[in-house]
């Protein structure tokens, strides 16, 4: 089962510098568990106890996971995953 | 040091005062690998603030999938200040992801000085680095030497 996550440059420490990896889960949850066994460390720049944080956006295919179900959106073989830091700032 | 056209500051500059008093952001596009600033894209301010900007969610993956189909990446991210300096906040500093890019501000505080200033920020430390204004393609060119040395004079905070 084979689900194509693709890795924005500031979190491919975590994956020996690829820029994509793959993985397997029923749920984004799960995808996340079985990426964390291979790539420690990443999971936890991508999930709070919130749920996904704030400042990062993933993509299932197309669309928004936000508007998918969040970390419980389903996701199967041939499915894209796509990561990428919210670009955002302020004054303060 | 970034180098990037007089028209493309110009192209910041407009969008920051256009979108005054909401922050204005954006991203210039170049070819990968090459550090050179080319392809301008506004971007929409999904937080529509005068002390926030955030890239729309869809927006943002689109643009970046088009860099990355186009084999470019977002050589300056840019973004205004409507009542502060021109240098990165705490929070431009703890978002920004893209530590290739150039960070360039503006602000649009004072209608007469755009205080355009661009800085490198990599595991959350700042370094201001110099701009140079010239025109595209302006290389080791003679007879445009002296065009360029005034150029960087006017790069300078006015």
């Amino acid at each position: 089962m084979a689900i194509e996550v693709r890795i924005p440059t500031i979190l491919r420490t975590y994956t020996g510098g690829a820029k994509s990896v793959e993985g397997a889960g029923d749920t984004l949850a799960g995808l996340f568990s079985d990426l964390e066994s291979r790539h420690g460390g990443l999971r936890d720049r991508l999930v709070d106890e919130a749920g996904l944080r704030r400042f990062i956006n993933v993509y299932l295919n197309d669309e928004d996971v936000r508007f998918l179900g969040g970390l419980e959106a389903p996701v199967r073989d041939g499915d894209t995953v796509t990561v990428l830091p919210a670009v955002a700032g302020g004054m303060a | 040091m970034l180098t990037i056209s007089h028209a493309l500051r110009a192209q910041i500059i407009a969008h920051a005062r256009r979108d005054h008093p909401d922050e204005a952001c954006g991203v210039i596009a170049g070819p990968a690998g090459t550090d050179r600033p080319e392809r301008f894209i506004p971007m929409l301010n999904a937080e529509r603030s005068p002390t926030f900007y955030r890239f729309d969610s869809m927006e943002q993956f689109k643009v970046w999938r088009e860099m990355d189909e186009r084999d470019e990446e977002p050589v300056v991210i840019y973004h205004s200040h409507t009542s502060t300096e021109a240098f990165p906040s705490r929070t431009d500093v703890s978002y920004a992801s893209e530590p290739g890019a150039h960070y360039v501000l503006v602000s649009t505080r004072d209608e007469g000085d755009p205080e355009f200033r661009s800085f490198r920020i990599v595991d959350g430390s700042v370094t201001e680095e110099e701009v140079m204004t010239g025109a595209p393609g302006a290389a080791a060119d003679a007879s445009d030497s002296a065009v360029r040395a005034v150029d960087a004079t006017l790069a300078e905070p006015e």
